[in-house]
């Protein structure tokens, strides 16, 4: 852009904003009726902290409405090696958030000629969400394996709050399995149990939430790195559907 | 022991036909006229002693310290210029506070180290401003133990398991030398800091000297602080009594 003289048109600048526009992108693509909707992650996360690490797990739809725009989507988002983030709220949002932060981290990592730990990832992406809060819609969980601390769960919701969790849940389909945690989860369980929970709270959630569904994605992070494993629809646990 | 710069020591963005840059070595000299600071690294934290040297009697005991508090976990003791240090101070604690606010933990030391030591570097590349005649040592106790960093005025930065900078540096790293500081408790190392400042303190050239000491370690939780009133005693006695043995032991030769 010509800051001397910004009146003159500037073609670089005029087809950059037509090649984002949204509508003209996806004219041929999306049906009419959901160009308009936003695209959101509607979402269930959830992530716990064992002896030794983090268990994660999402489903894996992203919806535009009522159009499931992806039916695999991956919402474990790496940060660093051994941190991950979840994302629920705006698929925009959460993606620009991810890739400022996960920027920062590289830089700082440089810096400091090791990892970074699982709170600094944590703090910038909550920094990020307060900073611009009036603006974004996104519910991040940050989750990883440092060091220092070992694994760590932290929370950032959408106002811009920080706060360490062992257990956490996110997103639309959460609200329908809060209760299944309060009845399900206990304090120090092996890693085969947590894998058993987040699994089993994914699939309930998919089944009543209609922003949930499709697969679940699951993350486990320890000091010997990432363990990813996805569990596809016909896999899930069994659910008594009415 | 001294040599002449000639002509290619006017600048600090000059360097000598045999590569040298004279400034930071004359800042160098600038660190070695002043009282000596004895750091250890014990087994579980770190000691600071400083010989104070004090010039007039007219002075207000206590003024001009030279061991200062980065952030709570940090300390910082300063051999050279104390006017530069004081503004090598205002940075790193506003180093410290921007990387809290930016990473929501307290600086690392070494971090904090580096930093520093990047900025005192700075100041010994233009002709128009001129390093900082101060050697900075940093002390913290982190999760992976005692760690002692000291910063130089050419911007080099080393970790250290003891150190003595000033006057006396030579004297006193040959006492340190005699140490086991990976066996040192904190308490003890306190004592032989103290006594190594009484010891090569120069009671000829610099009548009156006021000793700080601080400490940071397990015994404190890792938060860097001047010693207790009762312990900053007991190793004023200590280093004393040693003192006269010494002398004692010269009397009998």
């Amino acid at each position: 852009m010509d800051v001397l003289n910004p009146m003159t048109y500037d073609a670089e600048e005029d087809q950059l904003r037509d090649r984002t526009k949204y509508s003209q992108m996806d004219k041929h693509i999306i049906p009419v009726e959901f160009q308009q909707q936003p695209v959101s992650t509607g979402t269930t996360i959830v992530a716990v902290e064992y002896d030794g690490g983090v268990i994660i797990g999402a489903d894996t739809r992203t919806s535009a409405g009522t159009f499931v725009m992806n039916r695999f989507t991956d919402k474990l988002t790496p940060l660093t090696d051994q941190i991950f983030c979840l994302r629920s709220g705006s698929a925009a949002d959460t993606q620009a958030i991810a890739q400022v932060v996960t920027y920062q981290l590289d830089f700082l990592s440089a810096e400091m000629n090791e990892p970074p730990l699982v709170r600094i990832a944590a703090n910038c992406v909550r920094r990020m969400i307060y900073q611009y809060r009036d603006d974004f819609l996104a519910g991040m969980i940050v989750a990883g394996w440092d060091k220092k601390l070992g694994g760590q769960v932290y929370s950032c919701p959408l106002g811009g709050l920080l706060v360490r969790q062992p257990v956490t849940l996110g997103g639309s389909g959460s609200t329908y399995i809060w209760g299944y945690l309060d009845n399900n989860y206990r304090p120090n369980m092996t890693k085969d149990e947590c894998y058993d929970f987040v699994l089993k709270g994914i699939t309930l959630a998919i089944t009543r939430d209609g922003s949930s569904g499709g697969c679940a994605r699951i993350a486990i992070i320890n000091k010997d790195g990432v363990e990813r494993i996805d569990v596809l629809g016909n896999d899930l646990p069994k659910v008594f559907d009415l | 022991m001294s040599s002449i710069g000639s002509g290619y020591d006017l600048s600090a963005s000059q360097f000598s036909p045999d590569g040298r840059v004279f400034q930071v070595e004359y800042a160098n000299k600038a660190v070695e006229a002043s009282g000596t600071v004895v750091a250890l690294r014990c087994k579980d934290g770190i000691a600071f002693a400083v010989e104070k040297i004090i010039t007039s009697r007219l002075y207000e005991s206590g003024s001009n310290k030279r061991i200062h508090n980065v952030d709570k976990h940090i300390g910082m003791a300063v051999a050279g210029l104390l006017a530069d240090a004081r503004q090598l101070l205002t940075v790193a604690r506003d180093e410290a506070k921007q990387y809290k606010y930016d990473y929501g933990v307290s600086i690392p030391v070494k971090y904090l180290a580096d930093r520093l030591a990047m900025y005192m570097h700075a100041y010994t590349l233009y002709g128009f401003v001129r390093p900082f005649g101060c050697f900075i040592l940093l002390a913290a106790y982190e999760s992976d133990g005692p760690q002692l960093y000291g910063v130089e005025p050419s911007g080099v930065t080393y970790a250290y398991h003891g150190i003595a900078v000033g006057k006396a540096q030579q004297t006193a790293k040959t006492e340190i030398e005699k140490l086991k500081l990976s066996e040192l408790k904190l308490e003890d190392g306190i004592n032989e800091a103290a006594k190594i400042i009484y010891q090569v303190h120069d009671e000829v050239k610099d009548r009156m000297f006021e000793l700080e000491l601080s400490w940071v370690g397990q015994v404190n939780d890792g938060k860097h602080e001047r010693v207790p009133t009762q312990i900053f005693a007991k190793a004023e006695s200590f280093a004393k009594a040693s003192l006269e043995e010494a002398d004692d032991d010269d009397d009998e030769m």
